[in-house]
């Protein structure tokens, strides 16, 4: 069997589709929560890439460079966040954090 | 002159304020905290000459930078110097209560400049490459200023809800760029609206979709508002200040060059997912504010109300409803500043105070402040004859004539019930029984509040003409 691009489609809405749940879903921890956001953007980076060489054009390529460094920055600015709610507070359960509602 | 020479003089402000973040943040960490007021003070100097500087070298023309992936036109001008502006006033009306409350770190400013610049890329992305990467430059800065006062409990939840759901919404938005540059084979938006004009396939509208929901959660449009009330209540308040200004304004202006640049030619799919976000955001806005006590989560659902009224004139998609949007827009940033220059003066004796309650008497204790937070109050609530009136009126002479009537009648019905609980905090200033009295603040802050104010009064003539004239200006570099 062939693997052509709708292969990788589907494997990257998957993939996008489990980042989006375990961000939804998951009651225990946030760091899952940063876990699912990188799923999230490794299934753009694989539609990106796929695109990329379906249509014989680097500018996917490119772009799924840029969303590599962005994710790395942005995991580090999310970890500082989250040590800094820890000091605070003392656990990162999803459901204790509670503090403002309404 | 090469173009490449050419392109970094079209980009000079935000070169001058790359090089005045790098420069201040290697100043800070040579000087300590110590130079947390200094730096303060440069960034707003240098946010100010980056406001002229644009003003000054911009030509009537558009012109290209950098093969075309930015653009630098009347609206990313139009858009440029507001958010400048508004950048520069947050830091000045910000230093007072930092100082008081012992946060003054030379972070603060650095952080505004840099989410500053990223909000100057975003305005005038011309490929969805440059979007991006403004928009995560805007984003990160911001989940950092969020979380900006490290020992409050309250600002760091804020700062992690607000990077929880900031970072879904960027995956939402790469998801959908990544569809649209799939279906369409290039990520620039001539090639984009080229694609929309031919035959807009089944993937590229599900990519705008996408694209979309991602933009409404940066603009808190519901249902993709869940983060704005409990963010803006628990960052500081110059931080509030700031997300309720210029992150705003840029991203309308972002989404209003989308709407009306690439995708111009889907207007009927995309103005079905507008007047919906519209619709729901103008009534979660309104009826969600009535229950609240607290004065931020207050001003979060008032300017979830506010985003829902752009979203009308976004739906209209003619000149005339860009007109009318960035005249809003234009209205909103002025009344905001103003209004929360108020909210950071609500300081008693033994510390800050956020509820609407501790408001009481202050038209005996500060009749000034009482009465420029008042005109502001009449201004949003959009009661003629103040110019917030005008910004509603021309937003639903524009969606009458594009065609959306009822939505237009919808919005008037519901400034009702907005009118309703704005009022109430004129009432619980001048009617009720005192409160304790606010300790005297910094001049900046009635300062601010008071021209804003008077900006919004009918006798300000030159400042209403003025404001429509660059609005279409700026509207009609897009038609």
């Amino acid at each position: 069997m062939d693997i052509g691009l709708g292969h990788y489609l589907a494997v990257a809405a998957i993939m996008f589709s489990i980042g989006v749940f375990g961000i939804f879903v998951n009651r225990k921890n946030v760091i899952i929560i940063l876990m699912s956001i990188e799923l999230i953007l490794l299934s753009v980076n694989i539609n990106f890439v796929a695109f990329s060489v379906a249509l014989h054009d680097l500018g996917g390529q490119v772009f799924a460079l840029f969303v590599l460094t962005v994710a790395a920055a942005e995991a580090a600015v999310g970890l500082a966040i989250l040590v800094v709610y820890f000091r605070n507070r003392g656990t990162i359960a999803v459901e204790d954090i509670n503090l403002m509602k309404g | 002159m090469t173009p490449f020479m050419s392109s970094l003089f079209l980009i000079g402000p935000e070169i001058a304020l790359t090089f005045a973040a790098l420069a201040l943040l290697v100043g800070g960490a040579v000087r300590g905290e110590r130079a947390g007021s200094f730096i303060n003070t440069i960034s707003i100097a240098v946010l100010l000459f980056a406001a002229i500087w644009g003003l000054k070298s911009a030509g009537a023309a558009p012109a290209e930078a950098f093969g075309g992936a930015l653009v630098l036109d009347r609206l990313a001008l139009f858009a440029k110097t507001g958010i400048l502006l508004s950048a520069a006033l947050v830091l000045a009306i910000g230093t007072g209560f930092l100082k008081l409350e012992k946060i003054v770190k030379y972070e603060y400013a650095i952080l505004v400049l840099l989410a500053t610049l990223g909000m100057m890329v975003m305005v005038s992305a011309n490929d969805l490459l440059s979007l991006y990467v403004g928009l995560e430059l805007q984003s990160l800065s911001l989940y950092v200023l969020a979380a900006f006062n490290r020992s409050s409990l309250r600002a760091s939840e804020a700062g992690l809800k607000y990077f929880v759901l900031g970072a879904l919404s960027s995956g939402l938005l790469l998801y959908g760029i990544s569809l649209v540059y799939g279906f369409v084979g290039t990520t620039r938006f001539e090639g984009i609206a080229e694609a929309a004009h031919m035959d807009a396939s089944v993937g590229l509208v599900i990519g705008v979709v996408f694209v979309l929901s991602g933009l409404a959660f940066k603009i808190s449009a519901v249902p993709f508002h869940m983060w704005t009330p409990d963010v803006y209540q628990g960052a500081p308040t110059p931080v509030t200040a700031f997300f309720a200004s210029a992150p705003k304004f840029a991203a309308i202006a972002l989404i209003a060059r989308l709407l009306m640049g690439p995708f111009a030619d889907m207007a009927d799919q995309w103005q079905q997912v507008v007047v919906a976000l519209s619709v729901l955001s103008m009534t979660v806005g309104y009826f969600g504010a009535i229950m609240q006590r607290n004065i931020k989560r207050l001003m979060a659902y008032s300017s979830i109300a506010n985003m829902g009224y752009a979203m009308i004139a976004l739906a209209a998609g003619s000149q005339r409803g860009l007109e009318a949007l960035l005249f809003y827009m234009g209205l909103y940033l002025i009344t905001t500043l103003g209004m929360f220059a108020c909210i950071l003066a609500m300081r008693q004796s033994e510390g800050m105070v956020e509820n609407i309650d501790d408001l009481a008497g202050l038209s005996q204790s500060r009749p000034g402040l009482a009465l420029s937070f008042s005109l502001l109050l009449f201004s949003i609530a959009g009661l003629p004859p103040l110019a917030g009136f005008f910004g509603k009126l021309y937003i639903f002479l524009a969606a009458v004539e594009g065609g959306l009537l009822w939505l237009a009648i919808y919005g008037a019905v519901l400034s009702v019930v907005g009118a309703f609980y704005y009022l109430r905090i004129v009432k619980i200033m001048w009617f009720d029984e005192p409160a304790p009295a606010f300790v005297s603040s910094s001049i900046v802050l009635p300062l601010t509040a008071g021209i804003a104010a008077f900006m919004m009064l009918p006798g300000a003539l030159w400042l209403l003409p003025a404001l429509e004239r660059w609005s279409q200006a700026a509207a009609s570099s897009l038609f």
